[in-house]
């Protein structure tokens, strides 16, 4: 496809500028957004979205490696089955950001809403501040794929929950130096990767337990809050002096005892 | 007179692999087999035979089979084996037939033609191993409505609720008395109850002293002949029930032979060793409903109002009436027992021909309690043929608040079922007072098996629940729209307040 | 003719399900604004709401009726507003009997007439009943006995405009924009097993509470039959009735405080009861005891609205979303974030409120008083 193939009323909302790529959201259909997406060829560019209002699955299914900005609020599912790409939020998401991806970049300058990276098989997914319930349910790795979600604000009920596999870290960066977590049920159901929790959690479930950090652990944590403090121009350092919490799972098989034969 | 009965089972033994270990021999309790010391080989009187299992269990080399005898009489759609057998019990013994269990017939059961829901995209299913799933059950009488007093920006309870019961799955064990069941059985059942947050039930012989401890954890049976009833004995039980009737022999009375009666058993029954225990029709002091607010109250009084008070009648053609009746009188919980409840002794015509199927009966009561705006007052709790987690399941969406097992603990114990239970001989130490088989039922084991059942009927329970999206049990109770039923008729339909599956 | 249950549920289903759109904004110091906002940012969640139905609430539009009862009724047939005129002229002082004002050119579906009464209940045949339990029973007698007549809204100071269409289309209909109202409750609605009428449309009303909700509840069959207790006739099958009627046994008529009611409707699980201190371990125990029949499972978010109060509550899980946020006295509930930054773009606060924690936003009689609990 290509940009000609576009309708003229859709063409009008691109516009060019500094080798960015300008698109005006405002009142599109996802449909058509997503064609543009889809349409805009070789080399690829830079996107800046704007006046985004609730448009759902920005990004879906994307396997080239755009920079995809949205200015706005983007409606659920963003970056959903994302394969490749890097989409910036500037602003807050909605449900399911990240949702079942596979590849690929996201980055939200604010909160993102219910199961953020639900089920997701690679990719990274950087929230700046909170998340809602079920973040990081079902996330899982598989040969080299590794998913990593990371949130600097606190997450709410069920966080982790069901989690199978990557790395889920929680900063509570707004709650002071010892942060509490007040998410219920944390890693409920939990049979693989790992939680890390700058502060401490007030209710895990009985399926993870808590370790020290080694040395090991240390050096994955600082590469990705230092990568997560890159893209939203923090200091690393102050929050790496505190201490953090380290969720695993207590059993690869959680419910074996669970039935007879 | 010469019998014409013949055996029922025939033993059939691999004398290949019979060690003559004799472990038949000594287990069963109804001297079937007898080891010939001349030809070193075990003989098998079938005719003693009454299929408990216990010799096919215990063989070590898996030699025993018991089969049905297959010497049948000729084809006959209307005259039954059964039939024929009992004509000739009765024609060479002249008394009434008594068995044991519950009714055997067939058709009786609608558990099997209610099928559940599950949800599918307008709603979501909940994975109740990961999300919470509540199955506390509080059993009493609640209110209308709540007083509650603003002060500042709290509130402030006005309201007292009326005492409750609080089991942890809606599960209770049914009254299985002392006498007609062991005292290790009694003791497994109460530590059973205890360890999982449930209730086991005396029944009406009584509770022994050495049982008091788990007080908390047990309903204590008020029935016809008051046996073991005494301020201590009200004040140690969790609950007060009064016993009205059962679903295996609505209208009938109980007959504890006077062999059954033990040291043990005579200090729990207050009664001299060796006496039989004669239980009443009806109680003599309750022939109306009035009568039976008096005794409530009674028994409310005695226990200075700690105590929800339940009565247990068995599903009989009004018990609708009845319940409402029974609620009005001050009833706390009401316990209705259908026609398949089961007894350790009772006329085999009276446990097979009265009453009717618990499913109807809990339909109707709790339709009518509604209608009535007092089912709020009373808690139901239902008996007599819950064989699975579905059927408690379905009980509860048909409107119960809980249910009492007892044949099933029974079997979770090692009954199977045989219904010699009046003979006193049970080979599984479970409806015996004979010491040399009571020893064969290792409490701590039973408790075990007991805690195991309930473990699994509640994780159980817990799967179909988050299936249907529902992760409490409470707004499970009495969702008959989570229903729906197969080869009903109309009628029954409407009486079950279920729609056809399909519609 | 078939009666409003009928007509709601043609295949005589459990009941009617739906999935929709929500939205409420109110003004806490009371300062009334058009329905422009309220419509774009309903209309912003399109895909919420597949056209079979659209609805609002909105209150203090009739400040010159603020004490009568606004009768806002649809007939299907005319031999039913003879009926229903009859039944409310003879129980009724009519203030004043009007056409509600519609535009036949917007993009709606066989609109029924709509008809509007201001009344007040005549003294002498109330006997013991108070007047809103006067107007709930010829309410619930209109629309059991005329087999076409549907009172959609019966408050005071309020009204509910709702219709099969897309939410933007009923406003169109019904020129929401000539009314001010201080809050504003909105719908859109994607019914599964219903064609759609327009008395079927959110929100649901009774005097002058609303309801607006999204989800499904997996107990309504318990609901529906504890309601009934208190004779409710649940004749519409859906969950947003049940909800409305729970609100009204419970608000109203026991008058327990709304943040009570929530934690009947979403209680507390017994693990964080367990962890309470011993008085509130009592409540909340009793609470659940005795209304655990009015516990709605499954998953829900709702808005319900009376006068100077608007509810946003969510199932205790957190099944359905439900975004919060707020701009000076400006209090927005919203199934997604996006609609309410559409109509304000700069927040104050914006958050996702706990699973069966409410938002509770609150007017304080006439005066300047305001009060935001939020959790």
């Amino acid at each position: 496809m290509t940009e000609e193939s576009l309708s003229s009323a859709i063409r009008n909302r691109i516009n060019m500028k500094d080798g960015i790529v300008h698109v005006d959201a405002g009142g599109l259909h996802y449909k058509d957004l997503n064609t543009i997406l889809r349409t805009l060829g070789n080399p690829v560019p830079i996107v800046h979205i704007e006046n985004v209002y609730g448009q759902r699955y920005i990004g879906t299914d994307l396997s080239n490696n755009m920079e995809i900005h949205i200015c706005g609020t983007p409606g659920n599912d963003v970056a959903a089955f994302l394969d490749g790409s890097t989409i910036i939020v500037h602003g807050n998401a909605q449900d399911g950001v990240g949702n079942t991806m596979n590849r690929g970049r996201v980055i939200v300058h604010g909160r993102a809403g219910d199961i953020v990276g639900h089920s997701m098989r690679g990719g990274e997914v950087y929230i700046r501040e909170d998340v809602g319930y079920r973040c990081g349910i079902h996330m899982k790795e598989f040969e080299g794929k590794k998913p990593l979600i990371v949130v600097g604000g606190t997450g709410q009920d069920y966080l982790g929950e069901y989690m199978a596999g990557g790395t889920l870290i929680v900063l509570g960066l707004k709650m002071g130096s010892k942060p509490i977590h007040h998410a219920r049920f944390l890693g409920t159901g939990m049979h693989g990767g790992v939680i890390y929790l700058r502060g401490e959690a007030v209710h895990t479930s009985k399926e993870v337990q808590i370790k020290p950090l080694d040395e090991s652990d240390y050096k994955i944590l600082r590469r990705d809050v230092e990568a997560f403090c890159k893209e939203f121009e923090i200091q690393p350092e102050p929050i790496m002096e505190c201490e953090f919490t380290k969720l695993i799972p207590a059993s690869k098989r959680p419910y074996g005892n669970l039935y007879v034969y | 007179m010469k019998s014409f009965l013949e055996s029922e089972f025939t033993v059939v033994r691999d004398e290949e692999r019979c060690i003559r270990c004799k472990v038949c021999v000594n287990q069963c309790a109804y001297e079937t087999h007898c080891y010939d010391a001349e030809d070193d080989r075990i003989l098998s009187k079938d005719e003693n035979c009454v299929n408990c299992h216990r010799c096919v269990i215990f063989c070590p080399t898996h030699a025993i089979r018991i089969e049905q005898n297959v010497t049948g009489y000729t084809q006959n759609s209307n005259w039954s084996r059964e039939a024929i057998v009992a004509l000739k019990k009765q024609a060479e013994y002249g008394g009434i037939l008594i068995t044991g269990m519950g009714c055997d017939k067939p058709n009786f059961t609608y558990w099997d033609r209610l099928l559940l829901d599950a949800s599918q995209v307008t709603n979501p299913s909940i994975d109740p191993l990961r999300e919470p799933m509540e199955i506390k059950t509080f059993l009493g009488s609640k209110p209308d409505r709540i007083e509650l007093e603003e002060v500042d920006d709290d509130v402030v309870l006005q309201t007292k609720l009326s005492p409750q019961l609080v089991c942890e799955a809606p599960i209770l064990f049914s009254a299985l008395s002392y006498g007609a069941v062991s005292f290790n059985v009694h003791t497994a059942l109460a530590k059973a109850a205890t360890e999982f947050g449930t209730y086991m039930n005396t029944g009406e012989g009584g509770l022994d002293e050495r049982l008091y401890k788990y007080g908390d954890h047990i309903i204590v049976q008020v029935a016809s002949g008051r046996f073991g009833v005494h301020p201590g004995y009200l004040d140690v039980g969790a609950a007060v029930e009064i016993k009205i009737g059962q679903g295996a022999k609505p209208g009938i009375g109980g007959h504890l032979p006077g062999e059954k009666v033990t040291e043990d058993i005579s200090r729990t029954r207050m009664i001299p060793v060796g006496t039989d225990a004669l239980s009443p029709a009806p109680q003599h002091d309750i022939y109306s409903i009035e009568d039976l607010r008096q005794l409530i109250y009674a028994l409310k009084e005695a226990t200075d109002y700690t105590k929800p008070i339940s009565v247990k009648i068995a599903a009989v053609h009004n018990s609708a009436a009845i319940a409402s009746g029974m609620v009005r009188a001050g009833a706390d919980i009401i316990a209705i027992d259908g026609v398949r409840g089961a007894t350790g002794s009772a006329p085999k015509v009276i446990r097979d021909n009265v009453g009717i199927p618990i499913e109807l009966a809990l339909a109707s009561v709790d339709q009518r309690l509604r209608d009535e705006g007092i089912r709020n007052h009373a808690s139901v709790i239902v008996a007599g043929g819950i064989k699975s987690s579905a059927d408690v399941i379905k009980a509860i969406a048909l409107g119960a608040d809980a249910v009492y097992v007892g044949t099933a603990a029974l079997v979770a114990m090692g009954c199977t079922l045989c219904q010699k239970c009046h003979t006193g001989k049970c080979p599984w130490g479970i409806a015996t007072s004979d010491p040399w088989l009571t020893k064969r039922l290792n409490p701590d084991i039973a408790t075990r098996r007991l805690t195991n059942l309930l473990r699994a009927w509640s994780l159980e329970i817990k799967e179909m629940m988050g299936g249907m999206g529902i992760n409490a049990v409470e707004s499970l109770r009495g969702n008959r729209m989570r229903l729906r039923g197969v080869g009903l008729t109309d009628t029954e339909l409407k009486i079950l307040g279920v729609k056809m599956a399909g519609d | 003719m078939k009666t409003a249950m009928e007509l709601n549920n043609r295949y005589n289903d459990d009941k009617v399900n739906d999935a929709c759109g929500l939205f409420g904004m109110m003004d806490l110091s009371g300062r009334r604004f058009g329905a422009e906002e309220p419509v774009k940012a309903i209309a912003n969640m399109h895909e919420r709401s597949n056209g079979l139905g659209g609805g609002f609430a909105a209150y203090g539009i009739y400040p010159e009726f603020r004490n009568d009862y606004a009768l806002h009724v649809m007939y299907l047939n005319q031999e039913s507003k003879e009926k229903s005129e009859a039944i409310i002229s003879n129980n009724f002082d009519v203030l004043r009997s009007e056409k509600i004002p519609v535009d036949y050119s917007a993009h709606v579906i066989r609109p029924p007439l709509m008809w509007r009464y201001f009344v007040h209940p005549k003294q002498n045949l109330l006997s013991t009943l108070t007047s809103d339990d006067f107007v709930v029973e010829q309410v619930m007698r209109i629309n059991m006995e005329t087999c076409g007549a549907y009172v959609f809204s019966s408050g005071k100071n309020m009204g509910v405009f709702k219709g099969v269409g897309f939410p933007e289309d009923i406003a169109a209909f019904f020129r929401l924009n000539d009314y001010e109202g201080y809050m504003w409750i909105c719908h859109g609605r994607f019914p599964t097993n219903t064609p759609g009428w327009w008395g079927g449309a959110h929100p649901f009303n009774i005097l002058d509470w609303t309801v607006v909700h999204n989800g499904e509840l997996s107990s309504y069959g318990i609901n529906r039959r504890y309601l009934e207790m208190f004779n409710y006739n649940c004749t519409m099958q859906t969950d947003t009735e049940v909800l409305a009627y729970t609100l009204d046994l419970l608000r109203r008529k026991q008058g327990i405080p709304l943040s009570v009611v929530t934690k009947i409707l979403a209680p507390p699980l017994w693990e964080e009861i367990a962890d309470m201190n011993p008085t509130q371990k009592r409540l909340y125990t009793t609470l659940r005891m005795s209304y655990g029949s009015l516990l709605m499972n499954g998953p829900f978010s709702i808005i319900a609205a009376h006068q100077g109060e608007m509810m946003g509550l969510t199932d205790r899980i957190k099944l359905r979303p439900l975004t919060a946020a707020t701009l000076d006295n400006m209090l927005f509930l919203s199934s997604e974030e996006s609609a309410i930054r559409l109509v304000a773009p700069v927040l104050d606060r914006v958050w996702s409120p706990l699973g069966g924690e409410p938002v509770v936003g609150r007017l304080k009689s006439d005066t300047e008083r305001i009060e935001v609990i939020a959790h």
